[in-house]
């Protein structure tokens, strides 16, 4: 037990209030849907991919704020990069909530203000639901091009 | 009928019996303890009784011959009387189990798996806890049977219509929560099982919510199976109870084959043992049992009339602070002599786990998520709700830093 401030900092409050990145892609080269059995939360979440980038990403759902701070900030993260440097970022993020990896601020920009969620090992998973759905979104998508579907 | 004066409890002297009420937590903070839907704090002579019985006389059960082990097996079967008197059942007929999930398993199994037949019916209400659904599912599955879903009115009570149009021939189970976990709602149980014996078809009532806070009497609510936990009942955790109606144990096979279970075993094969011994593989849980005979000694002494008494006034408090936050919604009953004293609610623009996050920092505990009903969840359009649930130890005090806490939640997440 510790005051809010511990968690709740005001990057995060901010991400929550006012989210970047909301919505789902009409035309999107991949999506996924994604909940957290543990509260019901739900993660939509679409990437377009142009040339091997991720050209845009959007994260749609209801959730708790750590969810949708964590969701609005991976939209930011993840926007622009080629599909590996996804799926590393994503792996980082993911060694950061398990107190794995030392945070990298370049690699995360305002997703290092979650890096004290990995004190809250109940609220790990609301952080970590969009992550690793953009991981398996990118899975789906390989796996999409490679059968040539 | 008593007044509430006669059954009054005297919730704060209560809390001194219980070491993790009568001291503040490490760092000093006052525990507002809302969560007790989820499990029950220990009085301390439930604790000396499992500490006495290892240090006493720990010994296995049943098949010792030596005096320590004599006296492990009375301390474990009186457990049973305490249990069996508690809820006015013949102990024979009263199984110890791990919990309340395996006690309906239990039923499942040795009764489901064997008994259900293709196009048979199982019925169970939108409100039922995963423990009396996902069994009848399992079970329902392997042998081509159908689990129904009865619905729930907006207020939080069972379709009564509703019940009754489906309850038929095809039913051969109905199984029914006796208090929702997650509603507050007190069932009709004694009217439902009525109805399910005239079609025909076997009852399990789920009185994991009921026992520890109100007098219940199996044999006047009849049904044929009645399951319910210890650790919810000022009891240890890894104990719960099936009681069942008289000839239904006898009739059924074993669940869990192994020791004790057994009357003989040759290489052809085993016959059982008495009841309720066929239906307990294994070694016991034997402090457990000890420490829930206590339990029960100990609500026996504070009186179960009393505590519901105490908790009808708690429920009638929360219902007015949680009316105080703005922008909060309550589901289940509002008429405190038709629920429990556990309430489920949401504020708007909160995220439940957020408020449940929030309250810890200010020492309150309560639950957050979809309290293991998610059919009901999906009823009430919603994921998951905030619950703040009550017992015998829970005081007004308890009640205002939840009210506080929460108005001063709103206002930290900006929707004040």
């Amino acid at each position: 037990m510790g005051g809010p401030y511990d968690l709740y900092q005001q990057l995060i409050l901010d991400h929550y209030r006012n989210r970047r990145g909301r919505g789902r892609i009409e035309d999107a080269s991949a999506s996924v849907h994604e909940n957290n059995p543990v509260c019901g939360d739900e993660c939509y979440l679409d990437i377009l991919v142009v040339d091997g980038r991720i050209a845009e990403i959007r994260t749609d759902g209801d959730g708790c704020s750590i969810s949708q701070a964590a969701a609005s900030m991976l939209t930011e993260a993840a926007r622009g990069k080629d599909l590996d440097e996804a799926l590393a970022l994503v792996e980082h993020f993911r060694l950061m909530m398990h107190g794995e990896a030392e945070a990298d601020e370049d690699l995360l920009g305002d997703a290092i203000a979650l890096e004290g969620v990995a004190r809250y090992p109940v609220r790990v998973k609301c952080a970590l639901l969009s992550w690793l759905a953009l991981r398996d979104c990118i899975a789906d998508y390989r796996e999409t091009v490679a059968t040539g579907g | 009928m008593a007044s509430a004066a006669q059954h009054a409890l005297d919730a704060r002297a209560l809390r001194a019996e219980f070491p993790i009420l009568a001291s503040p937590r490490p760092g000093g903070d006052e525990v507002h303890y809302l969560d007790s839907a989820a499990t029950s704090q220990k009085p301390q002579r439930v604790l000396d009784s499992m500490d006495a019985y290892y240090r006493e006389t720990n010994a296995n059960v049943h098949r010792g011959v030596y005096e320590m082990a004599v006296e492990a097996t009375e301390r474990f079967e009186a457990g049973r009387d305490a249990v069996a008197r508690l809820v006015n059942h013949p102990r024979e007929a009263t199984v110890f189990t791990k919990n309340a999930t395996e006690a309906i398993n239990l039923v499942a199994w040795a009764w489901g798996a064997r008994e259900l037949g293709e196009g048979d019916e199982v019925l169970v209400t939108m409100m039922e806890h995963h423990s009396n659904t996902v069994p009848w599912q399992i079970v329902a599955d392997l042998r081509g049977a159908t689990v129904r879903f009865c619905p729930v009115t907006p207020g939080g009570e069972i379709d009564m219509d509703a019940m009754r149009d489906m309850i038929g021939p095809r039913t051969r189970m109905v199984a029914v929560v006796h208090v929702s976990n997650t509603l507050g709602t007190i069932n009709p149980v004694e009217e439902i099982v009525a109805m399910a014996h005239e079609a025909g078809a076997l009852t399990m009532v789920d009185a994991t919510q009921s026992v520890p806070h109100m007098p219940v009497d199996a044999v006047a609510i009849g049904s044929d199976f009645l399951a319910f936990a210890g650790h919810k009942m000022c009891g240890p955790t890894g104990i719960g109870v099936l009681a069942a109606a008289p000839g239904r144990l006898e009739a059924m096979e074993p669940f869990l084959g192994g020791g004790e279970m057994i009357s003989d075993v040759t290489t052809e094969g085993s016959s059982w043992n008495d009841i309720p011994w066929k239906f307990e593989a294994g070694t016991p849980p034997i402090a457990e049992a000890v420490g829930l005979g206590e339990a029960v000694a100990f609500l026996e002494g504070v009186g179960m009339q009393s505590v519901r008494a105490h908790e009808k006034e708690v429920a009638r408090q929360m219902l007015d602070a949680l009316g105080e936050v703005p922008g909060l919604t309550i589901y289940g009953p509002r008429d405190v002599e038709h629920r429990g004293a556990s309430v489920s609610f949401s504020v708007d623009g909160v995220h439940p786990h957020d408020i449940a996050q929030f309250l810890d920092s200010k020492g309150v505990c309560v639950r957050a998520g979809h309290h293991c009903t998610k059919p009901l969840m999906r009823q009430l359009g919603v994921q998951s709700t905030a619950r703040a649930s009550a017992y015998l130890y829970t005081t007004d005090d308890d009640v205002l830093a939840l009210r506080d806490g929460l108005i001063e939640c709103r206002e930290w997440f900006g929707v004040a």
